[in-house]
């Protein structure tokens, strides 16, 4: 088969970081290529490459065998490539033909021509049997539909070669399956298809091939008939990769965090948590293991209290939280560093000596009668800063929103671990970050832990959680699967469990 | 490359700069000297008319006089947000402070001394409670703001012109005067200002910029709500109570709004207006809190121009300039503020510039 797009050695970095190194990928003409790495592999970067959202600053592309500069998403278009964005990009109150047609509008004269627009839309989703109607608003339909939406305007512009950035992460299972049919469906029509994803399973369902990216780097292709998710899952994490932690033995004691059968329902309905239980002890850090969307996200926003629960209890030094508010979080004495930092962990227009009281801004020293008391504040960011070692333009008058990621990260450790938590709950504390910092924020988990506290580490990353946990919980669809000891365990095992693909009574 | 930091103060009096510049242009498009129009905009604010040397005191007080409601007004619409909401309703709690004041003004008979700081503080009740439904309805229910408050401006004015027709007295366009008790006429004030209308409220605008500033910069309170306004999502995780403060801004808001009304009903006139079209008060107050850039010195110094705008209307008007040449400079303004990202990438734009011809010649 004939080679339809070709990337050779593509090289994009941002400021610090190498997104792409020197990557290859090869699309043939009729086939499924998967694009697999874990979050921040630079996936999506080498796709925004292909897709003309970024420039690579090494490497060529050949689309048809012609050298070709993607400068814009018009050239791509030209081209005939198409990306289904992750996060759609949809105006709710047009139709779906609206938006389709939306900067490639028919003309008849100088109105739209919306009759031939919408018959157009008709005849695509039939041909590939999206099943959409052309009249609906975008509010009232389902979110697999507003996918195939985005699946459409791609199909509309004519694409063949369709890019699809994590199309599964928003579906039900049942959408998942009707997703496949219509990527069959691509190829019986001659179109070529990337899917970027993590999920092993899907691509061992639908992937005629495999390229695998790590930390920017391409591991290697792969034929799907020739390997297996556990190969892949081994591909994808590489073990040469995982630097190993020093850390004494646990010497776990009492209970800290109990959660007992924890029900939760998502905005559509589904049950996202479904009778989840788990236990982490004082002196031990319990890594959850999981890939992204099994209710990891849920079981700490329900923990924190910023989210209520439909049954089930949270327990905390033997107190029911079960009924707290996001406002009682100061009566149970927990630390939490949240996945997204800048969303919750940080007012990004407030300074650093000003986030680093954010959760005690009312107490005593940093407030009397009501009113601030700058002197205290500052002399805590003085203090905090010195010891946690976070770096920024101005000190402490710097705004969090011009500190880098790795200080932001550390200066809300900073202000976490000054809690004094019995529990932290540590949420992906390492994404995006370098080298330096992750060692650093590992380093300063295991000495909390040494410190007596209980540590509850929720972690895409394998490699995290295996040199991390002293005892490892994996969840899978909103309940824990298996209770595995890290030392009797690997990435295999784990990916099996992950995958759903064995379940232990756990 | 470092982004470089261009205050607030900078880009509003480049925004300043530009609309004279342009409102210059329109005049003499439209054959009128500008310097007619800038004589009048500093004689309006010092008194002195620089072609005769003459100096008139009631002028200042004048101008003073009506500046106030524009910064009570622009506090209210700044305190709002700086929490992040869009107080577009300052208008109608103008207009509803204003009735409560004229309400205790007219119906009861009190000693001075009771009688005023009653009808002030009324005043700013009845701005606060009209502030408080909007307030309610997006804390609880996530309804915006600026839906609910724009609709209360004109509930507001309706409720307040049938409610001085009810008063003992009225007629069909005002009420009938305030007793001396309830007034904030200064008799001292308008004897040094030759017979303008400068009034006591002053001390009250004075009080109010102090106790914004204190309440935003230095409490707990005002940590919680610029906390609220900047990230509701880190408030909420840090363990803020985020739709009580949103409730608290608009009501403190609608205070500062109601306070404006009293200016007007108890220190301008003496009477209450029976009105079915807005005076813009509000309004302006939206103009002035983004120009000041919602802090105290900023909304004092942008009242003080909108204030010196509307009052050298008349005097244009003498000049043969038209009074629309003052609107056009105030929504000039409001323009450039608004293009504030803009003017700041001229300005980066134009040191990069800079940046690279140094570089150039220490090249040569």
């Amino acid at each position: 088969m004939e080679a339809i797009v070709e990337m050779k050695g593509i090289t994009k970095r941002f400021p610090g970081i190498i997104a792409n190194d020197n990557v290859d990928l090869e699309l043939r003409k009729g086939e499924i290529l998967a694009l697999l790495g874990e979050n921040g592999a630079g996936k999506s970067t080498l796709m925004s490459v292909l897709f003309g959202f970024y420039h690579q600053e090494e490497g060529d592309i050949f689309v048809r065998g012609e050298k070709v500069d993607i400068y814009s998403p018009n050239v791509a278009y030209d081209l005939g490539i198409g990306m289904v964005h992750q996060h759609f990009q949809l105006i709710d109150d047009f139709t779906v033909t609206e938006n389709i047609i939306l900067g490639s509008e028919p003309m008849k004269g100088i109105v739209v021509d919306m009759e031939a627009a919408r018959q157009r839309v008709r005849e695509l989703s039939e041909q590939y049997k999206l099943n959409v109607d052309p009249d609906a608003k975008i509010e009232d339909i389902s979110v697999g539909m507003q996918q195939r939406v985005e699946i459409l305007k791609v199909l509309y512009r004519q694409a063949e070669i369709i890019i699809l950035d994590e199309p599964t992460a928003v579906l039900t299972p049942q959408e998942i399956d009707e997703l496949m049919g219509i990527l069959r469906n691509f190829i019986k029509e001659g179109k070529s298809v990337i899917l970027i994803t993590h999920k092993l399973k899907e691509i061992m369902m639908i992937a005629d091939r495999v390229t695998v990216l790590r930390r920017g780097k391409m591991v290697g292709t792969v034929d799907i008939d020739q390997t297996n998710v556990d190969s892949l899952a081994e591909l994808m994490v590489g073990r040469e990769v995982s630097f190993e932690v020093q850390k004494e033995p646990a010497k776990p004691k009492q209970d800290v965090l109990v959660v007992e059968d924890l029900w939760l329902k998502d905005a559509r309905g589904v049950d996202v948590l479904q009778g989840l239980s788990l236990h982490v002890r004082a002196g031990e850090i319990l890594g959850i293991a999981g890939v992204d969307g099994n209710g990891q996200r849920e079981l700490v926003e329900v923990i924190t209290r910023l989210r209520k629960q439909d049954k089930g209890s949270v327990m905390i030094d033997g107190k029911d939280i079960s009924r707290y508010q996001a406002h009682d979080r100061h009566k149970a004495k927990f630390g939490h560093i949240p996945e997204d930092r800048q969303r919750r962990g940080l007012v990004l227009d407030f300074t650093l000596a000003e986030n680093l009281i954010l959760e005690k801004y009312n107490q005593a020293p940093f407030a009397k009668n009501g009113v601030l008391q700058p002197e205290a504040i500052e002399r805590n960011a003085e203090q905090l800063i010195e010891t946690f070692d976070v770096r920024s333009g101005e000190g402490k008058a710097s705004l969090a929103r011009t500190m880098s990621g790795g200080n932001q990260q550390k200066a809300i450790i900073a202000r976490e671990f000054d809690l004094e938590p019995s529990l932290m709950i540590a949420s992906q504390p390492t994404r995006g970050l370098d080298v330096g910092a992750i060692e650093y924020i590992h380093k300063r988990l295991i000495e909390l832990r040494d410190a007596g506290a209980a540590v509850l580490l929720v972690s895409f990353e394998l490699d995290e959680i295996l040199n991390l946990a002293d005892r490892i919980n994996v969840i899978y669809s909103g309940k824990i699967v298996a209770d595995l000891d890290p030392k009797e365990t690997d990435e295999r095992e784990l990916g099996l469990y992950m995958s759903g693909s064995k379940e232990a009574t756990a | 490359m470092k982004e470089r930091h261009y205050s607030h103060l900078t880009i509003s009096l480049i925004a300043i700069g530009l609309s004279f510049i342009i409102a210059s242009v329109v005049m003499l498009l439209t054959g009128i000297n500008p310097l007619n129009f800038f004589i009048a905009i500093i004689r309006t604010m010092t008194g002195i008319n620089l072609r005769t040397m003459d100096f008139n005191p009631r002028l200042i007080g004048e101008f003073i006089q009506i500046s106030m409601p524009m910064v009570l007004s622009g506090l209210a619409v700044g305190f709002a947000f700086r929490t992040g909401l869009f107080n577009i309703g300052a208008e109608g709690q103008v207009i509803m402070g204003s009735l409560g004041a004229i309400v205790i003004g007219i119906l009861l008979d009190l000693p001075g001394l009771i009688h005023l700081p009653l009808a002030i503080i009324v005043a700013g009740i009845f701005g606060g409670i009209w502030a408080s439904v909007p307030g309610i309805l997006k804390a609880k229910f996530g309804i915006h703001e600026v839906v609910i408050t724009i609709m209360l401006n004109y509930t507001a004015m309706y409720l307040s012109a049938w409610a001085l027709k009810l008063l003992p007295g009225s007629d069909n366009q005002k009420t009938i005067n305030l007793p001396a008790s309830a007034l904030l006429r200064s008799d001292f004030l308008r004897s040094i200002t030759n017979n303008s209308r400068l009034h006591w409220g002053f001390l009250i605008v004075i009080a109010a910029l102090v106790i914004y500033w204190f309440v935003i910069e230095k409490t707990v309170f005002g940590y919680e709500l610029r906390s609220v306004g900047f990230n509701r999502h880190a408030s909420e995780f840090a363990g803020m109570k985020v739709s009580s403060r949103i409730i608290y801004s608009m009501v403190i808001s609608g205070v500062f709004a109601g306070l404006a009304g009293a200016m007007l009903s108890l220190g301008t006139f003496d009477y209450g207006r029976v009105l079915y079209s807005f005076e813009n008060y509000g309004f302006n107050g939206i103009a002035v809190a983004l120009l000041g850039g919602n802090t105290a010195l900023g909304i004092l110094l942008a009242g003080l121009l909108y204030g010196a705008l509307q009052s050298s209307q008349a005097m244009m008007q003498a000049q043969g300039i038209p009074l629309e040449i003052a609107v056009i400079v105030s929504g000039l303004i409001i323009l450039f503020v608004a293009m504030q990202h803009g003017i700041r990438m001229f300005l980066d734009h134009r040191s990069a510039k800079r940046r690279e011809a140094a570089h150039v010649t220490r090249a040569d």
